[in-house]
């Protein structure tokens, strides 16, 4: 197994190298006024343009302008964000929070839920359960997630007036603001509770449920599936037979010896589709619900023809995106004990 | 993706050089397998439907300007109006008409979907010939090529190649394009490397065949099907990219009719009035719908193909 992740590692600087190859080729259709933005940090800086594209030879080979973004990118400065009114690198550190808090509990909601039902529906294949989970789930993988996102605007927020968009109320966003309330994770729902804030936390949690229910049909959807079809092969192999045969307790059957089993399929399948799904989730749920994330400001910084954003949130998403990857291949190795012990 | 990679075409595909009978036989089959499932005669009536909704687009919803793609509209009024007398489906802000809207829309969404589709597909079998078949270093570069444009989340990059190219429909179907070369080049790069050790390959080898009619004889037929189900299944997907890049307001111009943007120009009037909070549904469930079935449709149909064309997975889902 080390060989296998030692290689993974290697490759992992050739992607992302790769990466900023491709960021800083598809660049290079822009005229020189608008990549010289990629390396203003401040807008006063705006005047100098025709300095700044002789200093970075901006007119120059594409090669020799490739080194000098590369170097700049390598020091953590990613150009100013216009959309932002801030530099790239602050502005994604300021929105990763939000956009983490929004994930993790998407995430925690599609794996239980997904493995459940998808549990659930194999082992009562063709009753009211499987039926059930099949037509949500073949639904679910159809609606678009922003249709689906704002078709529960519609209800939630048009009609029952439950949940509104946004992160925070007015008066939370006010008081989270304030000298006293103290930041320590960013995630509104953690600090709240660590402030003792409860009226905050309910306000947060008010907050995620819609952005989390579209974001999480589509990829529960998706997960159902993939545990579906895993556990109704599992259930028809001789072991499970055997499990049976000898008059194992039903639910150990199912839990211990088909799940653990059917489950190695579903995370290598479930780790790649989530962690590129959740991210584009992201930014199509973060734009509906005019949440506060680094999709939002992507989308946001696209519509303005923003380049360095753009540029910045590319990298970011992709960096983020490979290293993911290398978390399913890691995970894959860990939980398989055939790959493991190889 | 993994599903795919099995070997459908050696079990459902009679050998060349079968007799007719046989194949007629096995056809049939298929054919029964499909109808048996009521989902797979689902999906081929709705996708069946919108075929005939894109092909009879100028009878249905007779078009009035020069450019039949830009959705009429009857004044500049801001409200939205219900479906009434002229206006089958309603209309959204500014008047655009949302029957025509989401009859020409589906016109787009095939015309849009089929280029995005045959434009990957063509890349794919170059690219994905080269590596699969010749194997070596021009495998090695194409693949880590494919592995760089795959770290990119499909709607960003898209994004992106839209921001640098300047927003158009044009460009808008390139960036799209540009997102999916890389599964199918990777989907018949696998195929290949199957089809190639095969016997009736190195058959034809051996009676003198060249690379040339190997590929195009016998690798390239019998790697058909599973690039037919991954189309099949891609072409929801790439509607809804093509949707959402739209909803956001990226390259399509404005009354274009397109199912994206009816659907943008809905999230004003989510909210409705006072007292009626429903007022404006129309603005976004008649879009919405079409949108959804249209998906709905091709992962039907998709899942069909692959359960007709793959035995292996039969009945797993």
């Amino acid at each position: 197994m080390a060989a296998f992740i030692l290689r993974r590692l290697l490759l992992l600087p050739l992607v992302v190298l790769g990466l900023t190859m491709l960021i800083f080729a598809l660049l290079q259709f822009l005229s020189p006024e608008m990549r010289a933005s990629l390396y203003i940090n401040d807008p006063k800086q705006l005047n100098a343009v025709p300095d700044i594209i002789a200093k970075y030879h901006l007119d120059r080979p594409a090669y020799v302008q490739f080194w000098d973004w590369l170097m700049q990118v390598l020091r953590g400065d990613l150009g100013w964000s216009e959309t932002a009114r801030e530099p790239v690198a602050d502005a994604i550190r300021g929105f990763l929070p939000a956009t983490i808090e929004l994930s993790l509990y998407s995430f925690a909601v599609i794996l239980t839920v997904g493995i459940w039902l998808g549990t659930q529906s194999a082992v009562h294949k063709d009753r009211w359960i499987d039926h059930l989970s099949r037509i949500t789930s073949i639904s679910g993988a159809s609606l678009p997630i922003f249709v689906w996102g704002l078709v529960l605007l519609m209800l939630f927020y048009g009609h029952f007036g439950w949940f509104g968009p946004g992160r925070l109320s007015l008066a939370a966003d006010l008081f989270v603001r304030s000298p006293q309330f103290r930041s320590y994770t960013g995630l509104i729902t953690i600090d709240a509770a660590l402030n003792g804030r409860w009226w905050i936390l309910i306000d947060g949690l008010r907050h995620l449920v819609l952005p989390v229910a579209t974001l999480t049909y589509y990829l529960t959807a998706v997960l159902v599936r993939v545990t579906r079809s895993a556990m109704l092969e599992t259930l028809r192999t001789d072991y499970v037979r055997t499990a049976q045969a000898k008059g194992l307790a039903r639910h150990v059957v199912v839990d211990k010896h088909a799940r653990r089993n059917a489950l190695i399929p579903v995370i290598t399948i479930a780790s790649y589709l989530l962690f590129a799904n959740l991210l584009v989730g992201v930014v199509v749920t973060e734009t509906i619900f005019n949440y506060p994330g680094i999709g939002r400001w992507g989308v946001g910084a696209t519509q303005q023809l923003d380049v360095p954003s753009v540029a910045g949130f590319a990298l970011f998403s992709g960096g983020l995106l490979v290293l993911g990857n290398l978390c399913a291949d890691v995970l894959y190795a860990l939980v398989d004990p055939r790959i493991r012990l190889q | 993706m993994s599903a795919l990679r099995s070997s459908p075409a050696a079990i459902s595909l009679p050998p060349e050089g079968a007799a007719p009978g046989e194949s007629e036989i096995a056809r049939h089959r298929l054919f029964r397998r499909f109808r048996k499932n009521p989902l797979s005669v689902l999906g081929a009536v709705i996708v069946g439907s919108f075929v005939a909704v894109a092909l009879l687009a100028p009878v249905l919803a007779h078009p009035v300007g020069r450019n039949a793609y830009l959705i009429p509209h009857s004044g500049y009024a801001a409200d939205p109006r219900p479906p009434g007398p002229g206006h089958p489906f309603g209309t959204t802000e500014e008047q655009f008409d949302l029957y025509y809207g989401v009859v020409w829309g589906a016109r787009t969404a095939f015309l849009v979907a089929l280029t995005v589709i045959a434009a990957a597909v063509g890349v794919a079998l170059l690219l994905g010939s080269l590596s699969g078949f010749y194997g070596g270093a021009v495998d090695e570069i194409v693949m880590r090529i494919t592995d760089i444009f795959l770290a990119l989340p499909n709607i960003i990059l898209a994004v992106v190649i839209v921001v640098v190219l300047g927003p158009s429909i044009r460009n808008l179907v390139l960036a799209i394009a540009a997102v999916q070369w890389p599964v199918y080049t990777r989907l018949l790069r696998g195929e290949f490397l199957r089809v190639r050790e095969m016997e009736y390959v190195q058959a034809a080898r051996a009676l003198g065949s060249g690379d040339w009619r190997v590929v195009t004889r016998h690798l390239i037929p019998n790697t058909v099907y599973p690039v037919l189900i991954l189309a099949s299944l891609d072409m929801g997907g790439v509607v809804i990219q093509f949707a959402f890049l739209s909803f956001l307001g990226l390259g399509v111009p404005v009354g274009y009719a397109d199912w994206g943007q009816l659907v943008s120009l809905s999230k004003n009037w989510i909210v409705g009035t006072a007292g009626d909070p429903f007022t404006y549904w129309y603005t976004l469930i008649i879009p919405g719908a079409a949108i959804f079935l249209f998906v709905l449709g091709w992962n039907l149909l998709g899942d069909a193909f692959r359960d007709v064309f793959d035995p292996r997975l039969r009945g797993s889902f």
